[in-house]
Protein backbone atom coordinates (compact mmCIF):
# COMPACT_ATOMS: atom_id res chain seq x y z
CA UNK A 1 0.00 0.00 0.00
CA UNK A 2 1.20 3.75 -0.81
CA UNK A 3 1.58 5.39 2.72
CA UNK A 4 2.72 9.30 1.81
CA UNK A 5 3.61 9.82 5.24
CA UNK A 6 5.63 6.79 5.34
CA UNK A 7 7.55 7.71 2.07
CA UNK A 8 8.35 11.02 2.81
CA UNK A 9 10.04 10.06 6.00
CA UNK A 10 12.14 7.24 3.35
CA UNK A 11 12.93 9.71 0.87
CA UNK A 12 14.85 13.15 0.58
CA UNK A 13 13.71 14.80 -2.20
CA UNK A 14 15.35 14.46 -5.51
CA UNK A 15 16.08 17.78 -7.50
CA UNK A 16 18.30 19.34 -10.51
CA UNK A 17 21.70 19.32 -10.09
CA UNK A 18 21.63 21.86 -12.61
CA UNK A 19 19.48 24.57 -10.98
CA UNK A 20 18.92 22.66 -7.70
CA UNK A 21 14.87 23.24 -8.91
CA UNK A 22 12.26 20.20 -8.74
CA UNK A 23 12.65 17.18 -11.07
CA UNK A 24 9.81 17.98 -13.28
CA UNK A 25 7.59 14.63 -14.62
CA UNK A 26 5.31 13.93 -17.32
CA UNK A 27 2.82 11.02 -15.90
CA UNK A 28 1.37 8.83 -18.94
CA UNK A 29 -1.55 6.16 -17.66
CA UNK A 30 -5.34 5.70 -18.99
CA UNK A 31 -6.18 5.24 -15.23
CA UNK A 32 -6.53 8.35 -13.56
CA UNK A 33 -6.38 6.76 -10.27
CA UNK A 34 -2.83 5.23 -11.58
CA UNK A 35 -1.86 9.01 -12.82
CA UNK A 36 -3.17 10.44 -9.16
CA UNK A 37 -1.15 7.09 -7.20
CA UNK A 38 2.31 7.89 -9.01
CA UNK A 39 1.77 11.86 -8.78
CA UNK A 40 1.57 11.02 -5.01
CA UNK A 41 5.11 9.46 -5.24
CA UNK A 42 6.23 12.33 -7.55
CA UNK A 43 5.35 14.83 -4.61
CA UNK A 44 6.65 13.03 -2.17
CA UNK A 45 10.20 12.59 -3.69
CA UNK A 46 9.85 16.10 -3.98
CA UNK A 47 9.05 16.57 -7.95
CA UNK A 48 6.71 18.60 -10.02
CA UNK A 49 4.02 17.04 -12.31
CA UNK A 50 4.55 18.94 -15.62
CA UNK A 51 1.90 17.10 -17.38
CA UNK A 52 -0.19 14.28 -17.31
CA UNK A 53 -1.82 12.27 -20.89
CA UNK A 54 -4.31 9.22 -21.02
CA UNK A 55 -3.06 8.21 -24.28
CA UNK A 56 -0.17 7.81 -26.05
CA UNK A 57 -1.00 10.73 -29.09
CA UNK A 58 -1.52 13.04 -26.23
CA UNK A 59 1.77 12.19 -24.32
CA UNK A 60 3.79 13.38 -27.35
CA UNK A 61 1.87 16.67 -27.37
CA UNK A 62 2.16 17.04 -23.02
CA UNK A 63 6.05 16.05 -24.24
CA UNK A 64 6.31 18.48 -26.52
CA UNK A 65 4.15 21.52 -24.27
CA UNK A 66 6.31 20.46 -21.28
CA UNK A 67 9.88 19.78 -21.93
CA UNK A 68 9.62 17.26 -18.46
CA UNK A 69 13.00 16.05 -17.45
CA UNK A 70 11.08 12.78 -17.20
CA UNK A 71 8.27 10.63 -18.36
CA UNK A 72 6.62 7.80 -16.32
CA UNK A 73 4.81 6.13 -19.71
CA UNK A 74 2.12 3.12 -19.07
CA UNK A 75 2.23 0.40 -21.84
CA UNK A 76 -1.98 -0.44 -22.25
CA UNK A 77 -3.57 2.44 -23.34
CA UNK A 78 -6.35 3.22 -26.16
CA UNK A 79 -5.53 4.82 -29.05
CA UNK A 80 -2.01 5.08 -29.11
CA UNK A 81 -0.10 2.23 -26.79
CA UNK A 82 3.28 3.34 -24.60
CA UNK A 83 5.93 1.73 -26.96
CA UNK A 84 4.54 3.66 -30.05
CA UNK A 85 4.50 6.97 -27.92
CA UNK A 86 8.19 6.45 -26.63
CA UNK A 87 9.29 5.76 -30.83
CA UNK A 88 7.61 8.85 -31.85
CA UNK A 89 9.35 10.92 -28.34
CA UNK A 90 12.62 9.48 -28.68
CA UNK A 91 12.67 10.28 -32.52
CA UNK A 92 11.82 14.06 -31.74
CA UNK A 93 13.88 14.32 -28.80
CA UNK A 94 16.81 11.91 -28.33
CA UNK A 95 17.04 12.92 -25.34
CA UNK A 96 14.13 11.72 -23.83
CA UNK A 97 14.03 9.79 -20.50
CA UNK A 98 11.13 7.55 -20.38
CA UNK A 99 10.42 4.88 -17.99
CA UNK A 100 8.03 2.24 -18.49
CA UNK A 101 5.15 1.73 -16.14
CA UNK A 102 3.07 -1.38 -16.82
CA UNK A 103 1.35 -4.24 -15.09
CA UNK A 104 2.56 -6.51 -17.98
CA UNK A 105 6.30 -6.80 -17.51
CA UNK A 106 7.06 -9.71 -19.66
CA UNK A 107 9.98 -9.22 -21.81
CA UNK A 108 9.28 -9.23 -24.94
CA UNK A 109 7.20 -5.95 -24.16
CA UNK A 110 10.40 -4.58 -22.10
CA UNK A 111 12.58 -5.26 -24.75
CA UNK A 112 10.26 -3.73 -27.32
CA UNK A 113 10.32 -0.31 -25.59
CA UNK A 114 13.86 -0.72 -24.28
CA UNK A 115 14.33 -0.88 -28.36
CA UNK A 116 12.45 2.29 -28.84
CA UNK A 117 14.23 4.39 -26.63
CA UNK A 118 13.16 3.76 -22.73
CA UNK A 119 15.75 3.98 -19.95
CA UNK A 120 14.01 1.46 -17.65
CA UNK A 121 10.68 -0.74 -16.57
CA UNK A 122 9.03 -0.77 -13.77
CA UNK A 123 6.22 -3.44 -13.10
CA UNK A 124 3.10 -2.31 -11.11
CA UNK A 125 1.99 -2.60 -8.24
CA UNK A 126 4.80 0.26 -8.38
CA UNK A 127 6.73 -0.31 -4.97
CA UNK A 128 7.96 3.70 -4.36
CA UNK A 129 11.53 2.70 -2.95
CA UNK A 130 12.11 0.79 -6.51
CA UNK A 131 10.72 4.02 -8.46
CA UNK A 132 12.84 6.62 -6.34
CA UNK A 133 15.65 4.19 -7.45
CA UNK A 134 15.07 3.74 -11.03
CA UNK A 135 14.38 7.81 -10.99
CA UNK A 136 17.58 8.43 -9.48
CA UNK A 137 19.84 5.91 -11.86
CA UNK A 138 17.82 7.10 -14.84
CA UNK A 139 19.01 11.13 -14.19
CA UNK A 140 22.17 10.08 -13.46
CA UNK A 141 22.97 8.03 -16.08
CA UNK A 142 23.16 10.67 -19.03
CA UNK A 143 24.76 13.96 -16.81
CA UNK A 144 21.43 15.41 -16.00
CA UNK A 145 21.87 14.26 -12.64
CA UNK A 146 19.78 14.78 -9.45
CA UNK A 147 21.05 16.31 -5.83
CA UNK A 148 20.04 14.64 -2.60
CA UNK A 149 20.80 16.99 0.55
CA UNK A 150 23.96 15.32 2.55
CA UNK A 151 22.93 12.97 4.81
CA UNK A 152 19.70 12.73 3.52
CA UNK A 153 20.20 10.01 1.32
CA UNK A 154 17.73 6.86 0.90
CA UNK A 155 17.46 4.65 3.86
CA UNK B 1 -9.24 -25.58 -17.74
CA UNK B 2 -5.63 -26.71 -17.17
CA UNK B 3 -4.13 -25.47 -14.10
CA UNK B 4 -1.28 -23.95 -16.24
CA UNK B 5 -4.03 -21.40 -16.85
CA UNK B 6 -5.39 -20.83 -13.54
CA UNK B 7 -2.36 -20.82 -11.21
CA UNK B 8 -0.48 -17.54 -12.72
CA UNK B 9 -4.23 -15.92 -11.76
CA UNK B 10 -4.03 -17.13 -8.21
CA UNK B 11 -0.74 -16.10 -7.51
CA UNK B 12 -0.98 -12.53 -9.50
CA UNK B 13 -4.29 -11.86 -7.03
CA UNK B 14 -2.79 -12.95 -4.16
CA UNK B 15 0.33 -10.75 -4.59
CA UNK B 16 -1.29 -7.80 -5.91
CA UNK B 17 -4.24 -7.48 -3.63
CA UNK B 18 -1.54 -8.52 -0.73
CA UNK B 19 0.74 -5.56 -1.76
CA UNK B 20 -1.85 -3.06 -2.93
CA UNK B 21 -4.43 -3.56 0.15
CA UNK B 22 -1.58 -3.95 2.67
CA UNK B 23 -3.18 -7.09 3.95
CA UNK B 24 -3.40 -11.07 3.58
CA UNK B 25 -5.32 -12.43 1.55
CA UNK B 26 -6.67 -16.28 1.59
CA UNK B 27 -8.36 -18.32 -1.34
CA UNK B 28 -11.87 -18.94 -0.50
CA UNK B 29 -14.15 -21.35 -2.61
CA UNK B 30 -13.27 -21.85 -6.55
CA UNK B 31 -15.95 -23.09 -8.77
CA UNK B 32 -16.47 -24.00 -12.48
CA UNK B 33 -19.37 -21.70 -13.40
CA UNK B 34 -21.71 -23.47 -15.49
CA UNK B 35 -24.66 -20.55 -15.69
CA UNK B 36 -24.13 -17.07 -16.85
CA UNK B 37 -22.23 -14.97 -14.63
CA UNK B 38 -23.17 -12.95 -12.15
CA UNK B 39 -21.59 -9.86 -10.75
CA UNK B 40 -21.33 -9.40 -7.17
CA UNK B 41 -20.52 -5.35 -6.92
CA UNK B 42 -17.90 -3.53 -8.78
CA UNK B 43 -16.18 -5.06 -11.50
CA UNK B 44 -13.79 -4.89 -14.47
CA UNK B 45 -13.15 -6.43 -17.36
CA UNK B 46 -9.90 -7.30 -19.32
CA UNK B 47 -10.38 -9.19 -22.57
CA UNK B 48 -6.89 -11.12 -24.05
CA UNK B 49 -6.47 -12.60 -27.55
CA UNK B 50 -3.78 -14.61 -28.74
CA UNK B 51 -2.44 -17.75 -27.85
CA UNK B 52 -5.10 -17.75 -25.38
CA UNK B 53 -8.56 -15.80 -25.59
CA UNK B 54 -11.25 -15.07 -23.80
CA UNK B 55 -11.52 -12.45 -20.48
CA UNK B 56 -11.48 -11.90 -17.46
CA UNK B 57 -14.04 -10.35 -14.55
CA UNK B 58 -11.97 -8.66 -11.48
CA UNK B 59 -15.32 -8.51 -9.15
CA UNK B 60 -15.42 -6.75 -5.51
CA UNK B 61 -18.68 -6.62 -3.21
CA UNK B 62 -19.49 -2.85 -3.15
CA UNK B 63 -18.66 -2.42 -0.11
CA UNK B 64 -15.42 -4.15 -0.44
CA UNK B 65 -14.90 -2.10 -3.65
CA UNK B 66 -15.33 1.35 -1.05
CA UNK B 67 -12.67 -0.30 1.34
CA UNK B 68 -9.79 -0.72 -1.19
CA UNK B 69 -10.48 2.64 -2.72
CA UNK B 70 -10.55 4.15 0.70
CA UNK B 71 -7.14 2.16 1.37
CA UNK B 72 -5.59 3.23 -1.75
CA UNK B 73 -7.00 6.58 -1.81
CA UNK B 74 -6.03 7.38 2.10
CA UNK B 75 -9.15 8.98 2.66
CA UNK B 76 -12.81 7.79 2.67
CA UNK B 77 -14.53 7.59 -0.50
CA UNK B 78 -18.27 7.62 -1.48
CA UNK B 79 -19.69 4.18 -2.78
CA UNK B 80 -21.03 6.14 -5.62
CA UNK B 81 -18.18 7.49 -6.58
CA UNK B 82 -16.17 7.18 -9.68
CA UNK B 83 -12.72 6.41 -7.93
CA UNK B 84 -14.11 3.39 -6.67
CA UNK B 85 -14.51 2.24 -10.43
CA UNK B 86 -10.81 3.85 -11.15
CA UNK B 87 -9.57 1.61 -8.09
CA UNK B 88 -11.39 -1.72 -9.60
CA UNK B 89 -10.35 -1.04 -13.38
CA UNK B 90 -6.63 -0.40 -11.85
CA UNK B 91 -6.76 -3.32 -9.24
CA UNK B 92 -7.51 -5.28 -12.44
CA UNK B 93 -5.26 -4.21 -14.32
CA UNK B 94 -2.31 -5.06 -11.89
CA UNK B 95 -3.61 -8.68 -11.57
CA UNK B 96 -3.89 -9.74 -15.09
CA UNK B 97 -1.28 -7.54 -16.37
CA UNK B 98 1.09 -9.71 -13.69
CA UNK B 99 -0.93 -13.13 -14.48
CA UNK B 100 -0.47 -12.72 -18.30
CA UNK B 101 3.78 -11.77 -17.46
CA UNK B 102 3.44 -15.18 -15.61
CA UNK B 103 2.17 -16.87 -18.88
CA UNK B 104 4.36 -15.39 -20.99
CA UNK B 105 7.05 -17.07 -19.15
CA UNK B 106 5.61 -20.18 -19.71
CA UNK B 107 5.69 -19.11 -23.71
CA UNK B 108 2.19 -17.86 -23.99
CA UNK B 109 1.81 -15.06 -26.43
CA UNK B 110 -1.09 -12.35 -26.05
CA UNK B 111 -2.22 -8.96 -26.06
CA UNK B 112 -4.25 -7.56 -23.14
CA UNK B 113 -6.86 -5.05 -23.76
CA UNK B 114 -7.38 -1.68 -21.18
CA UNK B 115 -9.50 -2.47 -18.75
CA UNK B 116 -13.08 -1.54 -18.90
CA UNK B 117 -16.15 -1.30 -16.00
CA UNK B 118 -18.59 -4.36 -16.59
CA UNK B 119 -21.99 -2.80 -15.97
CA UNK B 120 -24.32 -5.13 -16.64
CA UNK B 121 -25.85 -7.50 -14.22
CA UNK B 122 -24.96 -10.60 -15.88
CA UNK B 123 -25.11 -11.63 -19.91
CA UNK B 124 -21.11 -12.86 -20.02
CA UNK B 125 -22.38 -16.63 -20.39
CA UNK B 126 -19.30 -19.30 -21.16
CA UNK B 127 -19.39 -21.00 -24.35
CA UNK B 128 -19.11 -24.64 -25.43
CA UNK B 129 -15.29 -24.41 -25.73
CA UNK B 130 -14.46 -22.06 -23.01
CA UNK B 131 -14.78 -22.66 -19.34
CA UNK B 132 -15.45 -20.32 -16.60
CA UNK B 133 -13.87 -20.40 -13.42
CA UNK B 134 -14.56 -18.41 -10.47
CA UNK B 135 -11.80 -18.03 -7.84
CA UNK B 136 -13.19 -16.19 -4.84
CA UNK B 137 -10.26 -14.47 -2.47
CA UNK B 138 -10.76 -13.75 0.82
CA UNK B 139 -9.19 -9.73 2.27
CA UNK B 140 -9.77 -8.50 6.19
CA UNK B 141 -11.87 -5.80 3.25
CA UNK B 142 -14.17 -8.59 2.05
CA UNK B 143 -14.19 -10.71 -0.67
CA UNK B 144 -13.13 -10.33 -4.18
CA UNK B 145 -13.76 -12.40 -7.15
CA UNK B 146 -11.95 -13.33 -9.95
CA UNK B 147 -14.30 -14.84 -12.51
CA UNK B 148 -11.70 -16.35 -15.67
CA UNK B 149 -13.41 -17.28 -19.03
CA UNK B 150 -10.35 -18.77 -21.82
CA UNK B 151 -9.32 -21.02 -24.33
CA UNK B 152 -6.48 -21.81 -26.09
CA UNK B 153 -6.61 -20.79 -29.45
CA UNK B 154 -6.70 -23.66 -32.12
CA UNK B 155 -5.12 -21.64 -35.28
CA UNK B 156 -2.69 -20.49 -32.89
CA UNK B 157 -1.95 -24.03 -31.37
CA UNK B 158 -1.81 -25.49 -34.75
CA UNK B 159 1.01 -23.13 -35.95
CA UNK B 160 2.97 -23.41 -32.51
CA UNK B 161 2.85 -27.20 -33.35
CA UNK B 162 4.07 -26.47 -37.13
CA UNK B 163 6.63 -24.53 -36.22
CA UNK B 164 8.07 -27.00 -33.58
CA UNK B 165 8.01 -29.79 -36.16
CA UNK B 166 9.66 -27.59 -38.51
Amino acid sequence: MFDKEKVMEQFAPLTRKKDSKPVRYLVVDDSVFARKNLARMIEAFGGQLAGEAGDGCTAITEYNRTQPDIVLMDITMPQMEGIEAVERIVRQHPEARIVMVSSVGYQDNILAALQKGARHFVQKPVKPDVLYEIIRYVLNDDGVGVSVPAGEAHS
Amino acid sequence: MKMELIQPFISAADAVLAETLGCSTKIGDVNMEEQGYHRHGVAALVAIRGDIEGRVILDLESATAVKAASVLAGADVAESAEIVRETVCELANMVIGNAVTLLNDQGFHFKVAPPEVHASEDGLQGTRDTETLVMCFDTPHGSVFLNIAMRYNRRRSRERATLVTD
